[in-house]
């Protein structure tokens, strides 16, 4: 009895929620383990592959005119979704965010459908719409438009599949900050411009920015949606995984772990940048909740 | 500038916020929009800032100096708003929010950049935070933030300055500070205001007249003095301070209540009505014998004695509380006991609609 009460002082109540050594243990190794597994080893193999026959066959694999063409229309194809993004993405987190209006629950929900659906079926509907025998089809050929098999359809099955990426960073973020901010500068004089320019960006850059450094590397990876808007058309339609696909089947060893080494690079960059961004976001977020109106600053911060 | 408002109505779905109320404020005057949350009176003031828009109505208007401003959008309308929760740009200074009005002009009216120093200059030493420019919202405290939005509001030489809740989100003691420097402002510059407040003791001490809203209307409308001694409803009576209710009769001249009976002075209709007296903590005295006044008997349940008189919490037979404020020497002179019986005399009540005394 006295000895359970002296341990009782002794320990503080931490101690009920800390694990004994062994489930410890067990429970990072498992963890380790397991990324050691599934995303270390993968990379380290893509690399090593990559460079098994020497830098200079490394470097030899980008010469091939195909392979450039893919890098350059992965790059189009995430250069033209990326404005498209966050002109939608800022235009559906300000009306979800700002305004009351019918059917707001139906625009959350629908922001969210490419995240729900298959890639293939989303690439699918593109077919279906503006395919040779889709809705629009004749007409968009009538008119010399080409949309599947050619950039625009890849255009459209990347932003399809990329555009809930900003809106859903945003909406958090804005319907935490609300809108007094934005009014107190309307009442100020400012015309709703200058609101935007001056007030909102500033207070939402770092949540955009997260949210286009996601939707960038889902853009330049994504392979589904696109695969079947594409046509493969090696040299023309084939966007960067699409080549690695077509190098992979004709046992193009080294070329296919070279050009998988770019998208790599791109995901461990993706990777870095997404972490400072979630850092600065945090910050934000903090300063938001630090400026609520019931918060005094520590002598610290006075000091500061 | 003079304020109008004519025929306001305000619907928020199936919730009134305001039921066809018209205003009006004088030129240079501090006004208090007083009520209960849910009364209307935010809503009120936004509506008058251009903020929120008014129900479509024919005869429904907000006039700034006799000139209907429905058409102006908040921006046009040069209203100095100051918000409850300050509304600060976060990402500013001091020095950048205050500026901002000045900077967001127009290029042909926009002041030149030295003139916006001193005059940014000039308001940071108004508020008394001369030395606080480059420091962030945050790093401020919630007083010196709502002196900043205030300083950033007149930096636009607004002609109204609007108030929603200004002290609500601080604490009593930087309250009662900025409540008595909000009313030496006021005395300098003398720009329409109007505060928006829940708290009877800042409408009362700071403004030159009080509206007394309640449930979307304007219930009494006067001179701080008027609505505390002359309610002219029994809302305004309770949410002005303290009150007891007593359920009497008045008959012949005569108020009758607890089985006694006294004359009243004045004239007085000979019906008798049941009535309910309403009477103030300080308008009752506690006397160990009944000296032939009307009189209820009650019980002493509690004394509070800290405060600049005597808080004396008493029950009557049917339980119900009632409360009386006694100076000092008397609560001494009494010498009162918790659970002692003793009788409870009004020396002053008030009926709605007609005061009595005794």
């Amino acid at each position: 009895m006295t000895t359970s009460v002296s341990q009782a002082l002794r320990s503080p109540t931490q101690h009920a929620l800390e694990d004994p050594f062994w489930v410890r243990s067990l429970l990072i190794f498992v963890s380790i383990a397991f990324l050691a597994l599934l995303l270390v080893m993968p990379l380290a193999v893509v690399l090593f592959e990559a460079l098994r026959n020497g830098i200079g066959a490394y470097l030899a694999s980008f010469q091939d005119p195909a392979g450039w063409h893919a890098i350059k229309l992965t790059l189009i194809a995430a250069g033209l979704s990326l404005p498209l993004n966050l002109v939608f993405g800022i235009a559906a987190a300000w009306c979800i965010t700002k305004f009351d209006f019918p059917g707001k629950s139906v625009l959350i929900a629908i922001i969210d459908l490419p995240f729900a659906v298959s890639p293939i079926v989303s690439g699918l509907l593109f077919v279906l719409i503006f395919g040779m025998h889709g809705w629009v089809g004749h007409w968009l050929t009538d008119h010399g438009v080409k949309v599947i098999f050619a950039i625009p359809g890849i255009v459209l099955a990347t932003v399809f599949v990329t555009f809930p990426f900003v809106a859903r960073e945003l909406i958090p973020l804005m319907q935490e900050q609300g809108s007094e901010e934005e009014l107190a500068a309307l009442s100020l004089g400012a015309n709703g411009f200058q609101t935007f320019l001056r007030v909102t960006l500033p207070n939402i850059k770092w949540a955009l920015l997260y949210g286009v450094i996601l939707s960038n590397a889902r853009a330049m990876g994504e392979f589904g949606a696109v695969s079947v808007v594409s046509g493969h058309i090696r040299g023309k339609t084939n966007t960067l995984p699409l080549h690695i696909e077509i190098l992979y089947n004709e046992y193009n060893v080294n070329a296919t772990f070279a050009m998988a080494s770019l998208l790599c690079l791109l995901g461990l960059v993706t990777l870095a940048v997404k972490t400072f961004l979630e850092w600065k976001v945090q910050e934000q977020l903090n300063r938001t909740l630090e400026y609520s109106p019931t918060h005094e600053p520590t002598t610290a911060e006075v000091k500061a | 500038m003079s304020i109008a408002v004519r025929n306001i109505s305000k619907s928020f779905g199936a919730y009134t916020a305001l039921k066809n109320v018209s205003l009006d404020v004088k030129d240079g005057e501090l006004l208090a929009l007083l009520g209960p949350s849910g009364s209307g009176k935010t809503t009120l003031l936004r509506i008058i800032a251009g903020l929120d828009q008014p129900d479509a109505n024919a005869d429904s208007a907000v006039l700034f100096h006799g000139e209907d401003v429905a058409h102006r959008r908040v921006g046009e309308r040069r209203v100095g708003f100051v918000f409850q929760h300050y509304a600060l740009f976060k990402h500013m200074s001091v020095f950048e929010n205050i500026a901002f009005g000045l900077r967001v002009r127009p290029k042909s009216e926009r002041p030149s950049k030295h003139v916006i120093r001193d005059k940014v200059t000039e308001l940071l030493r108004l508020i008394q935070l001369e030395a606080l420019g480059n420091r962030y919202p945050w790093q401020l405290s919630g007083g010196q933030r709502q002196r900043v939005a205030l300083a950033r509001a007149l930096a636009i030489e607004p002609k109204v300055l609007l108030l929603d809740e200004p002290f609500g989100a601080l604490d009593a003691k930087v309250r009662q500070g900025l409540r008595a420097w909000l009313r030496r402002l006021h005395d300098k510059l003398h720009m329409t205001t109007i505060l928006v407040t829940h708290d009877q003791e800042e409408a009362l001490e700071v403004s030159e007249r009080v509206v007394v809203m309640n449930q979307a209307c304007i219930e009494q409308v006067g001179t701080p003095e008027e609505v505390f001694h002359n309610p002219s409803t029994e809302f305004v009576m309770e949410f002005l301070g303290c009150v007891n209710v007593f359920h009497g009769r008045v008959e012949g001249g005569k108020v009758h209540l607890g089985g006694t009976a006294t004359a009243l002075g004045g004239s007085t209709s000979s019906s008798s009505e049941k009535a309910n007296l309403y009477v103030r903590p300080h308008e009752l005295e506690i006397e160990r014998r009944r000296n032939g006044s009307v009189s209820l008997p009650a019980t002493v349940k509690r004394i509070h004695p800290a405060g600049s008189f005597a808080k004396v919490l008493l029950e009557d037979a049917e339980g119900r509380k009632i409360q009386v404020d006694l100076p000092f020497g008397q609560l001494e002179e009494l010498a009162l006991r918790v659970e002692e019986t003793v009788f409870v005399i009004p020396k002053k009540f008030r009926t709605f609609g007609e005061e009595y005394s005794i």
